[in-house]
């Protein structure tokens, strides 16, 4: 019965509301000096759809020189405002993660290692294997395991939590962080970390996004897109003696800014290949990424990998450890149940009685159940004269109270049934029937009368069974792993609504079901922080560690969560999906915009050599000038409006791939149909306006 | 309204013969057993037909094979003066015979010659309707080793190409070509070996009528959607294409195979409905196609249409209008290729609509096997921006679409468009587009449209310009060479990579691709890409044309 012995879990509080992505105007301000330092093509050269953009821009500056027009310059200037948008896009993703960065960076001062053998060291040059002592008020030096003490541990700098935390030798308390600051008592640590590889300063390569790279999905885009860009380039460049050819034919059909016997003319061909390579998502790719793991940082989640968090979003099953994940980490009393005709209500007001002292949330379920059922009022232990209460030991197994005569006790079946030298089939059968049901049976006595028994069991946090059901509409089967037998674990994975379960489960049983899923395809998820959950979680696709693990399993894991709340997986895993949607969603607007920016380009490239053309101008756009400069600024402008999505992410609510693939494709393809139509007109209005267009 | 009971008519057979067709195809590709003829055959090329290949060795397969058949039919056409049955015809010239090697080889039958007066009997038989069988089995097999990609389980198998080349020859292409002769000679065609006859008119002029195996001919080449005529006029000629049911007969050969190859598709991946959403998108597109075309023709725009009243110009009058668009845009869709009527004659609108069919990639359904292949590379890519949307790696019939799969499928989707486009941009550059017939925005049609044809393998012309000068053969044989093998290899490659992955199970979470949305989607991405790509092109011509 160690539960009723356990301290209970200090309730965590949500990590302050996550800030979605809501834009700072500011933040746009300040970005924007990284903005233009990001024009060098050494850094563009990553992002093949902006360095055509930035190509173009450099010849048409060079065209406005030789040749100055209104149009030719404003274009000139829209064509690199193009480019600094996309850089702009990149710059605020990765302006939020900096400035996590140096909060990070004041944590890791100057400390210095006070070495066991004597000896002190600056701790920038502890290597693995060195032992540490740390005393109270002290900063620990660099990543590693308690071998000796307990103390208590204040790791705010990490995870924004105040309350300290206990980090003792042995056992799977034992990891701690450099930069952390011990509040009590003297620890002697073995430091496991590589000079240089702390976790803070893994933290902060990874929300600086140092040295991000891309991930698969990212890498794949990233080859359709050159395939666009490249398809495109081709049907603008063979363009050039077809237009020759017709002009050549229509010889009285007058020169416009547009085309003149050279063909379209240079300013123009390089406008329609901007509007026409999909420069939207080219623009934002690298900012949505950033924009991604930046939203695991701000839910206290460290992803190792982009990888890690795409994986997320593939997951199709996942591994939950059942308590303090599914169930409450305690049990709770459900049910009192008599015996030998005892009047019931005799029996919770000894149960309430034996438990007033009981500080364990066991104890006080027993007290808030007799209140719920018999409104049996809570008594401050205090109030009762003469009351001496008999703590719960190893040894007796029992806890309770003495009211003069009267006593009261309560505890394991077999240690309560000795203590009231009484033993009843009635009673064996109740406790043998609790057991076998998954629940916990506590037996009440009172001097040598079994009184009943009190029916403790797993509670199912509240929201678990719904949130089953939208994983399973997401595809993915949940698996409950517990150390239970398997009727109780039964019992309890079907009021869970898990779809599998695995009891008595040992660490080589769950390495042993992750290699199972994966032989049939599948990508798995877990949580863990043993020592022994290492292995499992090495194997999994996405393994997460909790931080208050050892540090073996936050090296096996994939990703770490500072909160250390296992239910975090079902939002790694929604954010993972979303950076796919969102990523999805804007290569769909950015090829529908396409259509309309045709139907105002072609006309106005060639409707003065066929004035039939005209037709298709269906925009009636004020002139050929007006019309690609208003195709030109909105392509320009579109990349600004959608940063906030880009970083925000498009919106997810869990639901079937048809479900959400119908939706996506209304708004983003449909509306990627539409906006450019609406907003070349628009702007048209404006730009016709400035003289000489 | 016969027009409309024309078409109806070829849809509800078509329809009526995709299952019991397709799981016939079906058994075929998929058996075990070998027939006795094709041990022999097996034994006397030293080819193990128990043998399974990987995508290089299939793809080095297809590739000796095509390059040998190229090198021998040059050869053949070369010496061709010297040979039996040669009516006493001369060798022909080498590019002449280089283009016409390459575009039999290809399946895209592009004529550069006209064949009752360049050919010779036995040249025709042996040389041409050999690769009339050869590359449409080729196609086949090539679609078959994709969809065995699809379908393998991780241990990057595509089958044996000798195995699947005889077998789609002996027992899918022969005994239908065999019934279909019969018929079409009952029907009038010509069939014998005769040089022709020399006879006196009525008028008193001196005709002479020429003889010849047609109806087999013919046979192969709508059933492969081959499309090179005995004729110089194709199927226009009356003893190629006699009477109306012999246009309705030959249509429906042109499709049959490729839109039967869908079922084939949903049996080796083990699910039907796959198959009926990749034959939903063929179809959608095809009825749009030829509803535009005949609508565009029937409604005739343009001076002289509206003059006389109806676009009658360079169709047959046994056929009428609705019938002869029908056909153009049925052997455009597919990779045929052959004519009963002259595209070039057509209104701006109704003549641009044949040009877009190949513009599609020819997809709908396309040539033998090269439709099918061709459709499930756009399917692809539209699962991995659909899968996207839905927030998973996306993936294909439990195949993940990752980096290479997406490179694959991204420069089979570029090779096309940069023939097309680079061709036609060169021929105006390089001044090879000039003739006196050849001005204005359909002198650029033209051009257009036969390096379009030329890159899909269609084969079918717009006509206008001499393309028999060494400049138009060689341009034009690269553009079918390389727009028929490059793909083909992608294909092959992407077969291979799909072929060695494990395939993931299917969840809620997993994209449909059966259901009408997805169809839809594909219908869309086909058309806007090729929109996106092509209407600048397609503005200075037939749009220019048609807006005048």
């Amino acid at each position: 019965m160690t539960l009723l012995a356990e301290k209970p879990p200090t309730q965590k509080a949500k990590p302050a509301s996550v800030r979605g992505g809501l834009l700072d105007p500011q933040q746009l301000w300040r970005s924007l000096p990284d903005a233009v330092r990001k024009l060098d093509p050494r850094t563009l050269w990553h992002n093949p759809v902006m360095l055509i953009v930035e190509v173009g821009a450099v010849f048409t500056t060079v065209l406005s020189i030789t040749d100055p027009s209104v149009l030719a310059w404003t274009i000139t200037v829209w064509l690199w405002l193009t480019v600094v948008f996309a850089n702009l896009a990149e710059a605020v993703a990765e302006g939020r993660g900096k400035a996590q960065a140096s909060a990070l960076r004041a944590a890791k001062q100057d400390t210095m290692a006070q070495l066991r053998d004597g000896g002190l060291i600056p701790a920038t040059e502890l290597k693995q294997g060195d032992v540490v002592v740390v005393v109270a008020g002290e900063i620990i030096p660099g990543d590693g395991d308690v071998i000796e003490g307990i103390a208590s541990v204040d790791e705010s700098a990490i995870t924004g939590e105040s309350a300290p935390v206990i980090r003792e030798s042995g056992g799977d308390r034992s990891a701690v962080t450099g930069g952390t600051k011990v509040l009590s008592d003297r620890i002697v640590v073995k430091i496991t970390q590589k000079p240089g590889e702390s976790f803070v300063d893994r933290m902060i390569a990874l929300v600086e996004g140092a040295n991000r790279q891309k991930t698969p999905n990212e890498i794949a885009l990233n080859i359709l897109l050159a395939a666009l860009t490249l398809v495109f380039l081709l049907s603008v460049v063979t363009l050039q003696p077809l237009a020759i050819f017709s002009k050549a034919w229509q010889a009285a059909a007058p020169d416009t800014a547009a085309i003149d016997a050279h063909g379209v003319t240079g300013i123009v061909l390089v406008s329609l290949i901007v509007c026409l390579i999909p420069t939207t998502i080219g623009a934002l790719l690298s900012a949505i990424g950033i924009a991604g793991m930046d939203r695991l940082v701000q839910r206290n989640v460290l992803a190792m990998s982009g990888r890690a968090v795409e994986a997320a979003g593939d997951v199709n099953t996942l591994l939950l450890d059942k308590t303090g994940t599914i169930t409450l980490g305690n049990r709770q009393a459900a049910e009192f149940v008599p015996v030998n005709g005892v009047d019931p209500r005799e029996l919770a007001v000894a149960a309430q009685l034996s438990s007033l002292a009981d500080e364990t949330p066991e104890g006080r379920s027993i007290v808030v159940l007799a209140k719920n059922e018999f409104g049996l009022r809570e008594q401050e232990p205090g109030f009762m004269t003469g009351a001496t209460f008999v703590p719960f030991t190893a040894q007796t197994r029992m806890s309770g109270v003495d009211l003069g005569d009267r006593q009261i006790r309560k505890g394991a079946a077999a240690a309560v049934m000795r203590w009231a030298k009484s033993s009843s089939e009635e009673v064996g059968e109740i406790v043998d029937g609790i057991s076998a049901s998954g629940g916990t049976p506590l037996v009440v006595a009172e001097n040598d009368r079994v009184l009943g028994v009190i029916h403790l069991k797993d509670v199912v946090k509240e929201g678990m069974r719904a949130r089953f059901d939208e994983m399973r509409k997401m595809g993915i089967r949940t698996v409950m792993i517990t150390g239970d037998n398997p009727r109780t674990a039964k019992a309890i994975a079907d009021e869970a609504g898990v779809d599998d379960f695995l009891a008595e489960a040992t660490p080589e049983d769950k390495l042993a079901y992750i290699r199972k899923e994966q032989e049939g395809g599948r990508l798995v998820a877990m949580t863990g922080d043993g020592t022994n959950d290492a292995p499992a979680l090495a194997q999994a696709d996405v393994g997460v560690a909790m931080n208050t693990g050892t540090s073996a399993a936050k090296e096996a894991g994939n990703m770490v969560d500072l909160d250390s709340d296992p239910t975090k997986l079902i939002e790694i895993v929604e954010i993972g999906k979303q950076l796919l949607i969102t990523r999805g969603a804007l290569t769909t607007f950015s090829i529908t915009n396409d259509i309309a920016k045709y139907f105002a380009i072609i006309p106005a490239m060639f409707a003065a050599v066929y004035p039939g053309l005209d037709t298709l101008n269906v925009m009636r756009l004020h002139s050929p000038g007006s019309a690609i400069l208003s195709a030109v600024i909105f392509n320009a402008l579109v990349i600004v409006a959608l940063i906030p999505l880009a970083l925000r992410g498009v919106r997810y609510t869990p639901s079937s791939a048809s479900a959400l693939l119908r939706r996506n494709l209304w708004i983003y393809g449909l509306g990627g149909v539409i906006a450019p139509f609406l907003g070349i007109k628009l702007i048209d209005l404006l730009v016709q306006f400035i003289p000489g267009i | 309204m016969a027009g409309w009971l024309f078409v109806i008519s070829l849809v509800v057979a078509l329809v009526a013969v995709y299952r019991p067709f397709g799981d016939y195809m079906y058994r075929v590709v998929s058996g075990t057993r070998d027939a006795r003829v094709e041990r022999g055959i097996y034994r006397l090329v030293g080819v193990d037909s128990k043998a399974q290949q990987t995508w290089g060795v299939y793809a080095r397969s297809v590739l000796a094979f095509s390059a040998v058949s190229i090198l021998f039919l040059y050869l053949f056409l070369r010496v061709q003066n010297r040979l039996w049955l040669s009516l006493g015809m001369p060798q022909m010239n080498t590019h002449v015979s280089w283009n016409t090697a390459v575009s039999f080889v290809t399946n895209t039958n592009w004529q550069a010659y006209a064949g009752e007066s360049a050919l010779g009997h036995l040249v025709q038989m042996a040389g041409l309707a050999v690769q009339n069988f050869a590359s449409a089995s080729v196609g086949i097999a090539v679609a078959v080793a994709l969809i065995r990609g699809f379908a393998a389980r991780s241990n990057g198998q595509l089958g044996n190409f000798w195995v699947d080349l005889t077998r789609v020859t002996l027992r899918i292409l022969l005994p239908i070509c065999v019934v279909a002769t019969l018929v079409f000679m009952i029907a009038g065609m010509v069939q014998n070996l005769s040089g022709g006859t020399d006879v006196t008119t009525l008028t008193g002029a001196a005709q002479h009528i020429t003889g010849g195996p047609v109806a087999s001919q013919e046979a192969i080449k709508e059933l492969g959607t081959n499309g090179g005529g005995f004729y110089n006029v194709n199927a226009a000629h009356p003893f190629e294409n006699p009477t109306t049911w012999t246009n309705w007969l030959e249509i429906f050969l042109l499709l049959l195979i490729p839109f039967s190859l869908p079922r084939v598709f949903g049996r080796m991946v083990g699910q039907n409905r796959q198959g009926y959403a990749i034959v939903a998108v063929m179809a959608v597109l095809a009825i749009a196609s030829i509803a535009l075309t005949v609508g565009f023709e029937v409604h005739g725009g343009g001076t002289v249409p509206q003059a006389v009243g109806s676009a009658m110009e360079g169709k047959e009058v046994r056929f009428g209008i609705p019938n002869s668009a029908t056909y153009a845009a049925a052997t455009t869709l597919t990779s045929t290729g052959a004519v009963d009527s002259f595209h070039d004659s057509y209104t701006p609108f109704g003549g641009m609509m044949p040009i877009v069919n190949m513009m599609l990639g020819e997809v709908a359904p396309g040539g033998t096997g090269s439709g099918l292949y061709g459709l499930l590379i756009l399917a692809t890519i539209t699962v991995f921006v659909a899968g996207l949307m839905v927030g998973r790696t996306p993936e294909y019939l439990g195949k993940k679409i990752g980096a290479r799969e997406m490179k694959l499928a991204s420069l089979y989707f570029l090779v096309t468009p940069a023939l097309v486009l680079i061709g036609t941009a060169a021929a105006f550059a390089t001044g090879n587009n000039a003739t006196a017939l050849n001005v204005g925005p359909h002198g650029l049609s033209e051009v257009l449209y036969a390096f379009t044809s030329a890159a899909n393998n269609n084969g079918s012309a717009f006509g206008g310009i001499t393309v028999n000068t060494p400049w138009w053969d060689t341009a034009l044989g690269l553009a079918m060479l390389l727009g028929r093998f490059l793909p083909l290899v992608l294909v092959l490659a992407l077969a291979g990579s799909l072929a060695r992955q494990k395939a993931t199970p299917e969840s809620e979470g997993t994209l449909p691709t059966h259901q009408p949305l997805f169809v839809g989607m594909v219908v869309g991405v086909t058309v806007v890409l090729v929109a996106l790509t092509f209407l600048p092109a397609l503005a200075l011509g037939p749009i220019a044309e048609g807006l005048s």
